[in-house]
């Protein structure tokens, strides 16, 4: 059961082959049974799954209409409120956190009948590539217990790769739905800046972060991008955009679509064999009637140095907020207000989550600003610039999703710019605040490889649209690991 | 431009971070290392390139200013570390 995607899970409950209790009981033993080994669940919400599966199977009796997602036990990254739950962001800042509100995800999908397992590991407050800065626990991949399942959102990808929840959100700053997903061999889409509500997602970079899902398949990922996203007016930089059914972009065909291949990220530092299964999509795509071209983003080789200067500029300045006094973790001995604040921050806080703070402060302080606050701002707008260029020649772009696999725990936790490079394909998409999703596209010595789709604004549909396609073709959404 | 030890300790202060002596010199090359890598976007020629502070677009998001139920004060204080008769518990402030 286990191995199913939502669309097949729907079928069975649809044909009454399956009911969502014994469903959403066989994902609780699914994890009582191996997390263990993976790591993925920080919290486990048993009752409120079982009652809401309960009801969801009532209202099928009654004969009423339920959504697509209704009964379907899916997970939440635990830097997502869900009223009445904990969201830790895995630091022992918010060990003890209860959400007292839901985010406005949580409240859509709550009114698609979600069953909620429970809350997701996560490297600590969504800073790092590898999710091994949980202040809890460390995430695995499913498909090497040795190795990371990639970060920040590692809970959520390998939830899904290992068939704990049928589906799972995360959050995306600088591509920590989208690496994971590579490394667990999952489908993650990060929406347009705007596209969903951050109501509710506690702010690392506010102008770079984004939620969005991790499904099996590409099929899965239209049905839940259509269910979360849409204007909140909780969000001021949410989008007034109409939500589009995302599901009539499956089952299309490509020809003629014109896809962008940009040079720069084909280049030094992507392992050779990431680049033969990349180099091997993309045929499967020409053979499908796209047009494939060349294009060049020469100014991608400054996004990840606009991106750390930005990301920990911006998280300085939201991190402030946790000062030991309205909430979070207060230090037991302190001499003053300002020694509390203090000590609060230095134990509630992690090394990498001080580091970026630190970064963050020098960026910002006086005498520097100019230097690398400001600067950065300005080759963000030619970043910008040349992503809407790129897209006046072509309908979508394709790259590598990470420049290798999921590599071996503690491996990069020495050298925090090493780990950093595993984001190098990813983070100019934040920047630009473009849409783009991983799909499994290949394998590499048993691990997962992951293709990126860049689409142009608002335009997740043929993202869906060029993923479905090519979905259809290869079976590699249907490779599941043996755990 | 080089981050000395002095720099990260000022940092730190304004940071409101304390750190030991050893965390201070791994800090500071942390600090240097990520620095140097960033120091490519000197190349970047910025000028008359104005800033762009969000992704893509800058509207105002403005509303009616209406009252609206808020949240229950007893239920967020529940997440306080002290509090007392509805308020939050804090050192002394003004000596």
């Amino acid at each position: 059961m286990h191995t199913k995607t939502i669309h097949e899970i729907r079928e069975l409950i649809n044909k009454g082959e399956v009911s969502c209790v014994e469903l959403t009981k066989n994902a609780l033993d699914r994890i009582n049974k191996i997390d263990d080994k993976i790591g993925a669940f920080l919290q486990i919400d048993e009752e409120g799954a079982i009652n809401k599966a309960k009801e969801v199977d009532e209202k099928i009796r009654r004969g009423e209409e339920v959504s697509f997602l209704a009964g379907i036990p899916m997970a939440i990254k635990d830097n997502i409120c869900v009223e009445g739950l904990k969201t830790t962001c895995a630091s022992k800042m918010l060990e003890n956190f209860v959400a007292p509100y839901d985010a406005h995800v949580t409240k859509l999908l709550k009114q698609n009948d979600a069953v909620i397992l429970g809350k997701l590991n996560m490297d600590e407050f969504a800073m790092g590539s590898s999710s091994e800065n949980s202040a809890f626990k460390k995430v695995r991949n499913p498909y090497d217990l040795e190795r990371v399942p990639g970060g920040s959102s590692g809970g959520s990808a390998a939830a899904v790769a290992a068939g704990e929840a049928y589906y799972t959100l995360g959050s995306d700053t600088g591509g920590s739905i989208r690496q994971p997903a590579s490394l667990c061999g999952v489908v993650g889409l990060k929406p347009t800046y705007g596209r969903v509500s951050r109501y509710g997602l506690v702010a690392f970079a506010s102008s770079l972060d984004q939620i969005g899902p991790f499904t099996k398949d590409v099929e899965d990922c239209a049905h839940v991008l259509k269910a979360i996203a849409g204007y909140d007016e909780m969000d001021s930089t949410s989008a007034k955009k109409e939500v589009e059914d995302y599901t009539k972009y499956l089952n299309k065909d490509i020809k003629g679509l014109r896809i962008g291949i940009p040079k720069e990220y084909f280049a030094e530092g992507l392992n050779d064999d990431v680049r033969k299964e990349i180099e091997n999509a993309i045929e499967v795509l020409r053979k499908l009637g796209a047009e494939i071209k060349e294009i060049s983003l020469p100014m991608s080789k400054y996004a990840l140095a606009v991106y750390y200067i930005l990301a920990s500029s911006e998280a300085s300045s939201n991190l402030a907020r946790f000062d030991g006094i309205r909430y979070g973790y207060r230090a037991k001995e302190f001499e003053d207000v300002v020694d509390l604040y203090v000590k609060s921050r230095s134990q509630g806080f992690g090394d990498e989550v001080k580091r970026r703070i630190m970064l963050g402060t020098y960026a910002l302080s006086a005498g520097y600003y100019d230097a690398y606050y400001k600067k950065a701002l300005k080759v963000r707008t030619l970043i910008i610039n040349e992503y809407k260029k790129a897209f006046e020649d072509v309908d979508v772009i394709l790259t590598p999703t990470s420049p290798t696999v999921a590599f071996k725990i503690g491996e990069k936790s020495n050298n925090p710019l090493e780990m950093y490079l595993s984001d190098i394909y990813t983070v100019p998409i934040n920047i630009a605040g473009v849409p783009a999703i991983s799909i499994p596209a290949g394998f590499v010595g048993g691990l997962p490889v992951g293709m990126q789709l860049i689409g142009n604004y608002f335009d997740e549909g043929t993202l869906i649209k060029v993923g479905h396609a090519f979905e259809r073709e290869t079976e590699f959404s249907k490779v599941r690991p043996s755990i | 431009m080089s981050v000395t030890i002095r720099d990260v300790e000022y940092v730190a202060k304004l940071a409101r971070l304390e750190f030991t002596e050893e965390q201070k010199q791994k800090f500071t090359e942390d600090l240097n290392g990520i620095l140097n890598y960033v120091e490519m976007l000197k190349e970047v020629d910025t000028e008359n390139v104005e800033i762009s502070i969000g992704a893509y677009r800058v509207e105002n998001a403005l509303r009616e200013d209406v009252v609206k139920p808020s949240f229950d004060r007893e239920a967020l204080l529940k997440n306080a570390p002290d509090a007392q008769e509805g308020f939050v518990k804090v050192p002394k402030v003004i000596e």
